[in-house]
């Protein structure tokens, strides 16, 4: 899946002009976050209206970039998430990972950038893990 | 090798020093007779005509700067009667100092003697025809080009600067060979000629750029585009105009017209001369100007003067293209920082220029934090690859330095601008 990420000063108000910006163009928002260091943010989202937002973002000055991350679909229940993180192990290098709303009942889908979406993919299927891109 | 005038320029240093020193102590006495401004400098500092006994005895002498130019305008630094004059230049005044510097026949002559040099030392021949697109009128570079190109046989084409489509229907049809104009403009001329097509018309062989400040990336990207070899030439209305120093075939530094004019580089902060291969100010002495004659004028350019033998036989001195200013030198943690080699580095990496200083002094001791900005290219979505990018910028730069700024990468167009141009540097420890 594509998800688009945006630099953001770490300042009041910044984050509210983004999200503004988009809401205005009716992107809607179907997962994100937030990676913070002391002066900046990378705000990561993922929505159906990719193109529209970084449209939008890049004619009012943002840095925005489109990313392919992984996504991947496990139960929604304890243990999912380590049985993931096992099945990664030393072999992928997870950047970073965030949660993703889910309209089916007992399904939980997690956003994963990893440095290798391929062998990702490999070794989770390994394990019985579905994921895709 | 081409020369315009090869007993001068590659004269014996011992026969090139000859010269100077006798043509120094002429220029001391005249100065002394004739400007009274200068005269009281030296009565002040305790110095005569008859103490310049070698041309080390040149530091005696005290210094001029562009305020006292300012304090003489307009006619305070002749150094001739007006009526042997027969023209004037002028800087542009931006700094609010603008400076006339006149000129006799004589010195028209000689000003065009040095163009001469640098125009056939960039292959300027009878066969050659020179584009000068450099402003004409009070701004020397126009004038100064065309009485070079002139003299060395060229056709010259008196563009002036702007209009570029005329500009390249003039290089086209007439099969210009050397274009001389500002580097910068003539990056523009480059993309333009490829954009509609001219390129592939153009006669252009080699190029004269000068009047700003550029680096070797502008040189490359130029001489790429253009299929030309690039040349450098260093000048000041103060001491004529561009010619002081130009380069040769070798491209390895701007050779000092040295019978005309005598180079120091003094430490900007103790005024003390510094030996051949130390960094400084480069402080120039025309030693046979007659309208506006200029001793030991600072520059405020810091640069490196190298006096080894070059390769293209000329025996004068080389100056390296001006590292920064003087004024712009910023003294962080003991060590002299100028914010051009921030640019460089910035350049060499790949980043756009855009970028600001921040100085502070924190427990004693200076911070110094460099905010640059990003294009959409080397943003990331990770902060680890962001932050590694800082690291790695910052690494460059220590490099360069000899110091470690902290480097903050940040989103474009966030570095303020007044009209339009950057505030470079912000020094908080000023305000206490």
């Amino acid at each position: 899946m594509k998800q688009v990420s945006v630099f953001i000063e770490n300042r009041a108000g910044k984050l509210a002009a983004v999200t503004e910006l988009l809401a205005e163009n009716k992107v809607n928002l179907k997962a994100l976050s937030i990676g913070d260091s002391v002066e900046y943010g990378i705000l990561r989202i993922v929505t159906d209206e990719l193109d529209v937002a970084v449209k939008v973002l890049s004619e009012n000055g943002y840095l925005a970039k489109v990313t392919d991350v992984l996504v991947v679909k496990t139960e929604d229940k304890v243990g999912s998430l380590a049985k993931i993180m096992a099945a990664f192990g030393d072999k992928i290098d997870v950047a970073y990972a965030y949660a993703f709303a889910s309209s089916e009942p007992g399904v939980a889908l997690m956003v994963f950038r990893v440095g290798d979406n391929e062998k990702a993919i490999e070794v989770l299927r390994a394990a019985g893990i579905h994921a895709t891109l | 090798m081409n020369y315009y005038q090869p007993e001068i320029e590659t004269a014996s240093r011992a026969e090139l020093q000859k010269i100077q020193l006798e043509k120094l102590q002429k220029q001391v006495a005249r100065v002394y007779q004739n400007v009274e401004y200068y005269r009281a400098k030296m009565d002040a500092a305790g110095v005569k005509p008859e103490d310049i006994k070698t041309l080390e005895d040149l530091s005696k002498l005290p210094f001029l700067s562009k305020d006292d130019l300012r304090d003489a305008y307009p006619f305070g630094m002749l150094g001739a009667p007006l009526k042997d004059c027969v023209r004037i230049q002028s800087t542009s005044g931006t700094t609010g100092k603008r400076v006339i510097a006149f000129y006799t026949q004589n010195d028209l002559n000689l000003w065009g003697d040095c163009c001469a040099r640098a125009v056939v030392a960039a292959g300027g021949t009878n066969l050659d025809v020179v584009q000068v697109c450099y402003g004409y009128g009070l701004f020397t570079g126009g004038q100064g080009l065309d009485m070079g190109s002139t003299k060395a046989g060229c056709m010259v084409l008196p563009m002036s600067s702007g209009n570029t489509e005329r500009q390249l229907q003039f290089m086209r049809d007439l099969n210009a060979t050397i274009l001389c104009c500002t580097p910068s403009y003539a990056l523009y001329l480059a993309d333009t000629a490829i954009e509609t097509g001219v390129i592939d018309q153009l006669k252009l062989k080699s190029g004269i750029f000068g009047a700003e400040a550029w680096t070797e990336e502008m040189r490359k990207a130029i001489e790429a585009k253009l299929g030309i070899k690039a040349y450098d030439i260093y000048g000041l209305t103060e001491l004529s105009g561009p010619g002081v120093a130009f380069e040769c075939s070798e491209q390895g530094g701007m050779h000092i017209n040295e019978d005309h004019f005598i180079a120091e580089i003094v430490d900007p902060k103790t005024d003390a001369v510094l030996p051949y291969g130390e960094r400084g100010e480069l402080v120039l002495t025309a030693v046979d100007k007659e309208g506006f004659p200029m001793l030991r004028y600072r520059t405020h350019d810091i640069c490196v003067l190298n006096p080894t033998p070059c390769k293209c036989g000329r025996t004068h001195i080389r100056m390296s293209k001006p590292l920064g200013r003087s004024d712009d030198m910023l003294i962080i943690r003991g060590v002299n920082v100028f914010p051009s080699q921030i640019e460089t580095v910035l350049i060499e990496q790949g980043y756009m220029p855009n970028y600001r200083i921040e100085l502070d002094r924190v427990n004693n001791t200076d911070t110094f934090d460099v905010y640059v900005e990003m294009d959409p290219e080397q943003f990331s979505d990770t902060v680890k690859v962001v932050a590694a990018k800082e690291k790695e910028l910052a690494q460059a730069m220590k490099t360069m330095l000899g110091i470690n700024p902290k480097v903050h990468l940040v989103a474009p167009k966030t570095i303020e601008r007044s009209e339009g141009k950057a505030v470079r540097v912000i020094d908080k420890r000023k305000l206490h």
